[in-house]
């Protein structure tokens, strides 16, 4: 039996890890065990005042439990790559791991009132964008589709908590590969 | 379409550079990644990327700037986006001065990135797309644009640029859909008569007398319906190519008239009294066996030599299979992007497939098959079910019969001479074929006094 593992990395918002798991659940049909993780600050970088989400990924693929069909991790701290400013977070392509950033889901980041309804189908948007990866699904051309490229908050919000179905179609397929 | 532009990115840092490449691979592209000035030219002589991440700042005296010069001269094309942690105007300047498209600093927001790439990527498509409807508009094709990698091929093509420039005439043989309008293309685009006019006919699409005005023309009132003169296709190609296909089937009387106008140079329209002089160079083209035709009294043989100067017989697919992986690859990448879909590989279960089948409609049949494949597709890639109506086209296999009253030595002889003209008389590719080495070859060539 293989279990889908939502890892915290320290304390994260308990809402958003149950709605992920419960989502994750039913699209990827295995069932789902918490996990806890360290706090990414080990990647702290003091220069950017972020989170380098690589070093995060290696520890995340060293932890990554035999049982586990996938880990996806959470973090409320900023990650990003050396290239980017940011990133709403990082999977292994065809991998077992990947993480994702709650801290740029919250309304209040945005200096607007907090929204918890909002912030909940946003960060469910981003762990199924993150899993897709981890099954080997790129970017979508649909716009509602969660595995369409989004590089700013307006973008996450016009997907869907959903794959579109040429995406389902294609991470069925890997999975039975 | 993504997966057909290939990115590389340059950076001496690792984890700059394997960071980008993972961001721009979810993003769908095929991407590699080069740690030097030096690696990325190295890669570039090898592999047309579409776009190039380089560093400004690189050791081992080769700098970004140096590394786009490099590759500039090798990929003018190329569109390459400088990136650096330091902006300067003077680094800028100089970037776009050497032909950058783009200058980036990094860190740098992940929109800017992926709308500069998708924003080159559509002016690539665009200008591919620009590219195909401009060669299927004009058929420019040259020589270059034949794939293949067979060496018979690769002799024939040789023999086209060489003849290319010649005035003789060019008799090509082939099955149905082996390519040979595309060789008669490629010689004339090829050859001093390029800007001329290269004007195909199809010979077996006309009855005799339409032929006959459609080659030379006719004056007004030579026959019911010609209510005005007419130049015909000789005319029309003044100063180029005629290309005449199926010459196998054209009527005993065209066969005269045609070899007339190569005889000559001129001709009279249908009707006319007045000679006209023209300078055309004739490529022919038949699935006809003509030789045969000619000995069975069905085709000329004073034509059959007037247009066997240079004489070119190309091989159906089932003979040279090796080509088929290329040339289903190049249909693939080719259609798929005319078609709008996206299909971007065909799975080694459907490349065994492809490389079993007999292809009896030749390289035509591969091409409609490949675009039947990716219309039917569900996936991302070609797979053996999608290549199933192959196995119901397959006619089933025939008893075969061998003829009456024929010796072992008669067969032998007459299997040795059909392998022997089929690989153009090559000693050693006949032998292979037949199974047997040189030497006993050759002692049977001897003993059946077969002409090479």
């Amino acid at each position: 039996m293989k279990y889908l593992y939502v890892g915290s990395m320290g304390d994260v918002d308990r809402e958003a890890a149950a709605a992920i798991g419960e989502r994750l659940e039913r699209e990827f049909g295995a069932p789902v065990r918490g996990m806890e993780l360290p706090d990414a600050e080990f990647a702290y970088n003091a220069a950017r005042k972020q989170c380098g989400s690589i070093p995060v990924l290696e520890l995340l693929i060293r932890s990554c439990p035999e049982d586990a069909l996938k880990l996806i991790a959470l973090t409320e701290r900023d990650l990003f790559i050396p290239v980017l400013t940011f990133v709403y977070g990082h999977a292994q392509l065809g991998g077992r791991s990947a993480v994702v950033s709650l801290a740029r889901l919250r309304q209040e980041f945005y200096g607007l009132p907090p929204n918890q309804e909002v912030f909940l189908h946003r960060a469910v948007k981003e762990a199924l964008h993150e899993t897709g990866h981890t099954f080997g699904l790129v970017h979508c051309p649909t716009t509602a589709c969660a595995m369409s490229l989004a590089t700013n908050i307006r973008q996450i919000d016009s997907k869907q908590t959903a794959f579109c179905a040429a995406c389902e179609a294609h991470w069925r397929r890997r999975s039975r590969e | 379409m993504k997966t057909h532009w290939q990115i590389l990115v340059v950076d001496d840092e690792e984890v700059m550079r394997e960071s980008l490449a993972a961001w721009l691979r979810e993003d769908g592209y095929a991407v590699d990644t080069a740690a030097s000035g030096r690696e990325a030219v190295e890669k570039s002589r090898g592999r047309d990327y579409a776009i190039y991440f380089v560093d400004l700042k690189m050791p081992g005296g080769m700098d970004g700037i140096e590394t786009m010069m490099q590759i500039r001269q090798i990929r003018p094309e190329a569109s390459i986006i400088i990136i650096t942690a330091y902006a300067t105007v003077d680094t800028a300047i100089a970037a776009m001065k050497e032909g950058a498209q783009e200058y980036i600093v990094k860190p740098c927001n992940p929109e800017e990135i992926s709308l500069l790439v998708s924003r080159i990527i559509k002016v690539k498509n665009l200008q591919r797309e620009n590219t195909i409807l401009r060669k299927k508009l004009t058929r420019q094709y040259s020589i270059q644009d034949v794939f293949s990698k067979n060496q018979r091929m690769h002799q024939i093509l040789s023999l086209a640029g060489e003849v290319a420039s010649l005035r003789s005439t060019v008799l090509i043989q082939g099955e149905s859909g082996t390519g040979k309008e595309l060789i008669a293309r490629a010689i004339h685009n090829s050859g001093d008569r390029a800007q001329k006019p290269f004007v195909p006919v199809s010979c077996a699409a006309l009855a005799e007398t339409l032929l006959e005005s459609e080659l030379f023309g006719h004056e007004k009132g030579s026959f019911t319906g010609a209510s005005t003169q007419r130049r015909g296709k000789f005319e029309l190609a003044d100063g180029g190519t005629l290309f005449l296909d199926e010459i196998g089937d054209i009527s005993p009387k065209v066969q005269v008239d045609l070899l007339r106008v190569l005889q000559e140079r001129s001709f009279y329209r249908v009707g006319g009294s007045e000679e006209v002089r023209v300078d055309v160079r004739v490529i022919a083209a038949t699935n006809v066996n003509l030789p045969q035709a000619v000995a069975e009294g069905k085709f000329r043989e004073d034509l059959f030599y007037r247009l066997n100067v240079i004489e070119i017989q190309i091989p159906p697919l089932r003979e040279r299979r090796e080509d088929i992986p290329l040339l289903a690859g190049h249909f693939l990448d080719r259609l798929s992007h005319e078609l709008g879909r996206a299909v971007g590989e065909i799975t080694e279960g459907a490349f065994r497939l492809l490389m079993d089948y007999n292809w009896p409609g030749n390289v035509r049949e591969l091409e409609n098959a490949i675009e039947r494949a990716i219309v039917t597709c569900r996936g991302a890639s070609l797979s053996e079910e999608d290549f199933g109506f192959l196995a119901q086209n397959s006619p089933a296999q025939k008893a075969w019969a061998p003829p009456a009253n024929m010796t072992l030595q008669d067969m032998e002889k007459q299997l040795i001479t059909a392998t022997l003209q089929r690989t153009g008389g090559n000693i050693k590719e006949s032998a292979t074929v037949l199974g047997i080495d040189r030497s006993t070859l050759y002692e049977k060539i001897k003993r059946y006094e077969i002409q090479r």
